[in-house]
């Protein structure tokens, strides 16, 4: 009996210790979550959503520049990196010879693991001193860079799920191969391709580094897209190393409505993941 | 005896792997020919090039001549495409488009060529599953979604989408295999009606299945075809001897 005995009680302490793990991992999320929200709760107002910065040693003011600042650029480099993706994708899954796939594959994993304050360089390099100035597009460049093989890699994915007989079935009745991509294949996975765009918006809603010497920031509403715009994790990262007490508390309000925003996406995400019902 | 589709010297090949060898033979127009032989003998191969299915799988190359009514559907500026509306397919597994509904699958063809006439709409649907003997049982839910009928339902929907579109050929893969008895039965009786109006070829693994519907028969082996003719002669004194090992069904 001794060994069953001794089986059991190793098999209780790994579960208690897998427990243990699992835990570790969730608490730093929850203290996070209940932190940013104790700090930054207190400091939302209707001023915040509308208000842009006050001078230093004012009170009040808002992040309403910053807010409408990181939708412009998400929507920018959506505008920008989805199609790329998308696209990219189709001739992967669809079009691709084995080996220039292999390669786009293997570049886009790349382009993925590329710290993102190189990609802001490179946008730097490419957009900013070309045009001499930070803009809002360098900024959206810079996250569309971050956002396409994101995009390609997980609407692939999607594409390579749908049956080859649903294929074949419109292939059969003449529909020609660019159709039968665009109204079987595409709109079959769609929901997939969905949830890896929103995904995608969820990483660059939140990216901080590319934006530094990119779209720069700016106190006030940004004017036009050729000139420095602001962002909400580019203010909550000034705001937050600044020695002001008003600022940071913006900065925690800041980051709390970052925080919703991204928890929001991914939960819409999940939805849009969980129903995998093709919606052709 | 007028010829639908004429085949000449075909040669299929899969990178290294030589699938079909040298086949040359005729199908009648409005007859049924069934393509017999053993797993991996090069039956479906045969049949996936008469409609140019091979041409978007990678790294298959198909050699020699098959002609549509005198026609080489592998000649120089012929469109795939257009080879496709003229020789339909049915599948092995019921394949109807799972989102759309019972009436969408039906002109699929239409609606997903960008073609869809709402006022010729009611009509094809409703004579091509009468067609296939399928209108009195989804006549009132038109509207549900095709998944919801049995897979014997399903394989008459896909039968109804490829002669909506109008074919003169129909090619089926073993369209039976994946259901029952009686609706494997239901598709045969529909088989012999269907040729009046088209001309089909049919694989099947089931050779009683050959024996019950078809007019002639060809028998292949390992890519070669081995000897092809009236159905009942096939299977009452074939000439060769791999023939009659075949559907005595001493090896396969």
């Amino acid at each position: 009996m001794i060994p069953l005995t001794w089986r059991k009680v190793k098999n209780g302490g790994m579960t208690l210790l897998m427990a243990l793990f699992t835990l570790t991992v969730l608490i730093p999320l929850v203290l996070i979550f209940i932190h940013i929200v104790r700090m930054g709760v207190s400091s939302l107002s209707l001023d915040f959503f509308t208000q842009i910065p006050k001078p230093t040693g004012e009170a009040g003011g808002g992040m309403a520049n910053g807010m409408v600042g990181s939708a412009l650029l998400i929507a920018l480099a959506s505008i920008l990196g989805i199609p790329v993706g998308i696209f990219g994708a189709v001739y992967l899954a669809e079009y691709g010879g084995s080996r220039i796939a292999t390669t786009i594959r293997f570049a886009a994993d790349v382009l993925s693991g590329i710290p993102s304050i190189i990609t802001g360089m490179v946008a730097y390099a490419l957009l900013v001193v070309p045009l001499k100035g930070f803009s809002a597009l360098a900024g959206a460049f810079a996250l569309s860079l971050i956002m396409a093989p994101i995009v390609l890699r997980t609407t692939e994915e999607q594409l390579k799920l749908v049956p080859v007989s649903l294929r074949e079935a419109s292939l059969a009745l003449g529909v020609p191969l660019w159709r039968t991509t665009l109204k079987v294949t595409l709109r079959s996975a769609m929901k997939g391709v969905m949830t890896g765009i929103l995904l995608a918006v969820a990483r660059i809603a939140g990216e901080t580094a590319p934006l530094l010497f990119t779209a720069l920031g700016n106190q006030f509403w940004g004017k036009k897209l050729t000139e420095p715009i602001a962002a909400m994790p580019l203010q909550i990262f000034s705001f937050a190393i600044s020695p002001y007490e008003d600022w940071h508390r913006l900065a925690w309000a800041g980051a709390l409505v970052l925080v919703a925003v991204m928890f929001t996406l991914s939960l819409t995400a999940r939805y849009f993941g969980r129903s995998k019902q093709s919606g052709l | 005896m007028e010829i639908k589709v004429h085949i000449d010297n075909l040669n299929v090949h899969f990178g290294q792997t030589h699938a079909v060898k040298h086949v040359a033979m005729a199908f009648p127009t409005n007859s049924v020919t069934a393509i017999i032989g053993p797993s991996g003998c090069g039956k479906s191969t045969v049949l996936r090039a008469i409609n140019r299915m091979h041409d978007l799988t990678p790294g298959a190359r198909v050699a020699g001549s098959i002609t549509l009514d005198g026609a080489d559907i592998y000649g120089r500026g012929v469109d795939p495409v257009a080879v496709r509306r003229q020789i339909g397919m049915v599948f092995q597994k019921p394949n109807p488009f799972p989102a759309m509904s019972i009436y969408d699958n039906v002109v699929a063809g239409y609606k997903l060529n960008g073609r869809f006439n709402r006022g010729e709409a009611d009509e094809i649907v409703e004579s091509s599953l009468k067609r296939v003997a399928l209108w009195d049982e989804v006549k009132d839910r038109l509207r549900a979604n095709s998944m919801e009928l049995s897979g014997g339902q399903q394989q008459r929907l896909c039968i109804a989408r490829t002669i909506a579109v109008k074919p003169e050929v129909i090619l089926m893969d073993e369209p039976a295999s994946a259901l029952d008895p009686i609706s494997t039965l239901k598709i045969e009786e529909l088989i012999e009606e269907l040729k009046e109006k088209y001309t089909i070829i049919i694989v099947t693994h089931n050779m009683q299945q050959a024996a019950r519907v078809s007019d002639y028969t060809a028998f292949f082996y390992l890519g070669d075809l081995i000897e092809c003719g009236d159905t009942r002669k096939i299977f009452t004194t074939p000439e060769k001897k791999q023939t009659e090992d075949y559907i005595t069904g001493r090896f396969g």
